[in-house]
């Protein structure tokens, strides 16, 4: 039994399809055609800088229209009936199980410049608006996409406050909005954690959504890292450092946030 | 204690179309110790929820101090819950635990110091402050939990099967604990439970409740010597239940004989059900006995012997510190004093 | 207040859904317009079920879910079973690892396999896939079956050994039918991912084999024919139907275990 652990086939299987890999992003980046070492990628790499800072700009943004449309709706959520609730949880889930190139595909079509959106203005007189390729329909996508990522985790956590702990900050004396900021708000600091983890990263990553919706003008650093893969600019080494710069750059992101999540969740 | 402090008046509550409070009509006063008993789903706790602000009635109209609350919200209410399972705050260590409803109020960091320490002394956990709620046992809990809403000075407290979690033991000792902090703080209790005994135990006036009726109201002794009805009798305590008629004031007969009793001003032959409690029963030799019966079982209960004794169409439950033996023909004696009369249950009704 | 909260949950609700209805409307629009209606038809429909690329690519993206889904689920439970008796230190380090492909951005993961498949000189196309897709569902699996072994009753499994089973026949008699529930929930998160799975495949696929994900893509770029909304519509409806028999099956389970209840008071 100790000898063969049923555990050894997947741990193979991870270091060659999980570590290795990672392990090759790296040595790319830091080698060039010929397969000597080099730094020129990297300082290559900070050419895309500003890409990169409206990459995180924008999936900031909308992380945080996110957290301001879940959260209440989490919470409204989480206090109605059971039946409903479970009825209403399947809804927001709906949406996700249609592939998001389809639904991002939806977008296009209405805010299109002959779109619907458009079309409906015109009918008082209005526009034709250039919605579609501009940051904001950007943003709109990333929200779209990943909102049912930030109230499912918002609601489950707050799913589990005890409807009694709520009940007894009224009775000692809080009205309802000290109730959210004395009682749900602390307790629901883990949602809102990993709601905004499940947001940001694949919003700072994209590289559809910005196509789609962003025309040629708005390219993200998920797009600059597809044009080396597999776009016209093919250069591997350059992709692997940009890559390797984002996944840096995401992991700290997350330690500051939770570190700073820590301290708030103590202080509260 | 002569102050009316609550005051239901034809509270009637629905459920999904379902009554669970029937126009319940009761009266608190100051400094009472009042414990609403009954079995679950009996509308006991639905009553407190009422008092406490977290379930409006569809009927009828509460009073505090005299001044309707029907539309007042809990949080704005002079009461304070300790809940069944406590709800403490769980990201809060006891200290914040106990000063949250100070904390809410605005007071004063000193005063809301000097009065958590003082509360915590009171329900003997000093030195726990800064405990988070996690690393407490379940009766740590409870005194956070009472200490969290005495620290508010309510006029009332409602507590709602606060010890229904703890194990026997501690039980006992949280019952000793919250009568001495009733009457030491002076603040009238409300209190729900299940158990007869508990009930008993600590309150100064008992409300027994059944299907969302308010069944009889009294005293621990008169609950228990005075049972109104059948329920009552058998809800509170072990009893022999039997059906009998009244001859006249002070003559029974039940089980085919006739006896003595108390009671009187019922009709004349009304047929009446009469409650007898096991520990009554005396046993004596069986030519002594005004009632005879054979010995079918004895089980030693540390304090006493439980007996069921058949005989005279019935079978009896004795309760004596003496036992028989099984297989024995023994006699019964029962005093005046012991035989409760009752109102039949369905024309009570 | 409870106006409110209703009228919040229409708003939100509208916004998540109006995109998709406008989908399903213009799937029965005469001309290829996306925006003007001018009568109803069936025609993409009929059309789409003459596509072959979208029928192969959905076959594959079928046959590789399943593929990927059996092994991932048999390669992820096992994994499981062995992580749960780990000593400490190496545990959470097999863990954090497991968690690096969920964690990770899918384009860095699309990107690091892709590197790794011409650095092994694997051609992309239908093994790739497969590859790819089992290595981003095991964690999923993983991740879903070692609660259940860390809330299972560890004295079933002696008391079978004890009644006389070999450690085998106790593992597949007592172990796997508490953990069972871990094990199907993995493997439907290892479907589901697989199935709706585009950038990873992106970069490992190869033009002899496509998933659907893909083809779509390669629509949406063409913008062409009302064909994509038809497809929508069916695989909204075919995981709308789904949804609804899982949610019919939960509320009869919810009904008998209340009647249960109410036996038993």
């Amino acid at each position: 039994m100790k000898a063969k652990s049923p555990a050894y086939p997947y741990l193979a299987w991870m270091i060659i399809f999980i570590v290795a890999p990672l392990l090759i992003v790296a040595y790319f980046a830091f080698t060039d055609k010929t397969g000597a070492f080099t730094l020129a990628n990297i300082s290559q790499a900070g050419q895309f800088s500003p890409v990169l800072l409206k990459s995180v700009y924008l999936a900031a943004i909308a992380t945080v229209i996110c957290l301001i449309i879940a959260y209440p709706l989490a919470y409204i959520l989480s206090r109605t009936k059971v039946r409903t609730q479970r009825m209403l949880v399947m809804l927001v889930m709906l949406p996700m199980w249609m592939n998001f190139l389809l639904r991002t595909y939806a977008w296009m079509t209405i805010l299109e410049n002959n779109g619907i959106l458009n079309r409906f203005f015109g009918l008082f007189g209005l526009g034709p608006f250039e919605m579609i390729n501009t940051q904001g329909a950007v943003v709109l996508g990333m929200v779209y996409n990943y909102l049912p990522f930030m109230i499912l985790p918002l609601y489950s956590i707050m799913e589990k406050i005890d409807g009694s702990v709520i009940e007894a900050a009224q009775d000692l004396g809080c009205s309802s909005m000290g109730v959210m900021r004395k009682v749900v708000l602390p307790l629901s600091v883990p949602g809102i954690t990993s709601g905004i983890t499940m947001v940001f990263v694949p919003a700072v990553s994209t590289f559809i959504i910005s196509k789609m919706l962003g025309g040629g003008g708005n390219l993200l650093i998920g797009d600059i890292i597809d044009l080396q893969f597999l776009g016209l600019d093919y250069n591997p080494h350059l992709g692997s450092a940009i890559s390797l710069v984002l996944m840096v750059l995401i992991l700290l992101c997350m330690s500051i946030f939770n570190q700073f999540d820590n301290e708030e969740a103590v202080l509260l | 204690m002569d102050n009316v402090i609550v005051e239901l008046k034809d509270i009637c509550v629905d459920f999904d179309g379902q009554r669970v409070v029937n126009k319940l009509n009761l009266t608190i006063h100051d400094n009472e110790f009042v414990t609403l008993l009954g079995p679950s789903g009996c509308g006991k706790t639905t009553t407190l929820r009422v008092i406490g602000g977290f379930v409006s009635p569809d009927e009828g109209d509460v009073f505090f101090e005299g001044k309707r609350i029907n539309d007042v919200p809990p949080h704005k209410r002079m009461v304070n819950t300790v809940f069944q399972r406590y709800a403490l705050f769980p990201h809060l260590n006891v200290y914040d635990n106990v000063a949250f409803g100070l904390k809410v109020q605005k007071l004063d960091k000193r005063e809301i110091k000097s009065r958590v320490s003082e509360m915590l002394e009171l329900v003997g956990l000093k030195g726990f402050e800064q405990r988070g709620i996690g690393q407490l046992s379940g009766g740590q809990q409870q005194r956070v939990a009472i200490a969290r809403a005495l620290v508010n000075r309510p006029k009332v407290l409602l507590l709602d099967e606060p010890l229904g979690a703890l194990d026997l033991k501690l039980r006992k000792d949280m019952q000793i604990e919250l009568k001495r902090i009733q009457q030491s703080t002076g603040i009238t209790f409300i209190y729900v439970t299940h158990d007869q005994e508990e009930a008993l135990t600590m309150s100064d006036t008992v409300v027994v409740m059944r299907d969302g009726v308010i069944q009889q109201v009294g005293t621990p002794q008169d609950i228990y010597n005075e049972p109104q009805n059948a329920f009552v009798a058998d809800f509170i305590g072990e009893s022999n239940i039997l059906e009998g008629m009244m001859y006249k004031d002070f003559l029974v007969q039940f089980a085919g004989a006739d006896f003595e009793c108390v009671d009187k001003g019922f009709g004349r032959m009304e047929r009446v059900q009469v409650v007898i409690r096991p520990e009554d029963i005396k046993i004596v030799p069986q030519i002594q006995g005004q009632l005879t019966g054979v010995i079918e079982s004895v089980i030693f209960k540390g304090v006493h012997y439980e007996m069921v004794a058949d005989g005279c169409g019935y079978k009896w439950l004795i309760h004596s510190t003496t036992a028989a033996e099984v297989g024995s023909v023994i006699g019964m004696r029962l005093d005046p004093e012991d035989i409760h009369i009752m109102k039949r249950e369905e024309d009570a009704k | 207040m409870k106006k409110l909260s209703k009228l919040y949950l229409g708003i939100v609700f509208f916004f998540l859904y109006a995109p998709i209805l406008v989908l399903i409307v213009f799937s029965f629009n005469q001309s290829k317009s996306r925006s003007v209606w001018t009568g109803f038809t069936l025609d993409w429909y009929v059309k789409l079920f003459h596509n072959e690329v979208i029928l192969n690519s959905l076959w594959t993206t079928l046959s590789i879910a399943l593929i990927a889904g059996v092994v991932s689920t048999i390669l992820g439970t096992a994994a499981a079973v062995g992580i749960s008796s780990m000593r400490r230190g190496p545990r959470r380090l097999v863990i954090n690892t497991t968690y690096l492909p969920i964690m990770n951005p899918e384009i860095l993961t699309g990107v690091s396999l892709m590197l790794l498949f011409s650095f092994l000189a694997i051609p992309r196309g239908y093994l790739t896939l497969v590859i790819a897709h089992i290595t981003f569902c095991v964690p999923y699996v993983i991740l879903s079956v070692l609660p259940k072994l860390r809330q299972m009753d560890r004295f079933v499994y002696e008391a079978a050994l004890d009644l006389g089973c070999s450690p085998r026949k106790a593992f597949f008699k007592a172990v796997v039918p508490q953990i069972m529930p871990g094990i199907m929930t993995g493997f439907l998160m290892a479907l589901t991912y697989s199935i709706d799975d585009f950038v990873i495949s992106y970069f490992v696929s190869g033009s002899s084999a496509q998933t659907l994900p893909i083809t779509i893509y390669s629509m949406t770029r063409r913008r062409v024919s009302p064909e994509i909304n038809a497809l929508s519509t069916i695989l909204f409806l075919a995981v709308l139907t789904v949804l609804l028999l899982i949610n019919v099956k939960d509320a009869k389970i919810w009904k008998e275990r209340r009647k249960k209840e109410a036996a038993r008071l």
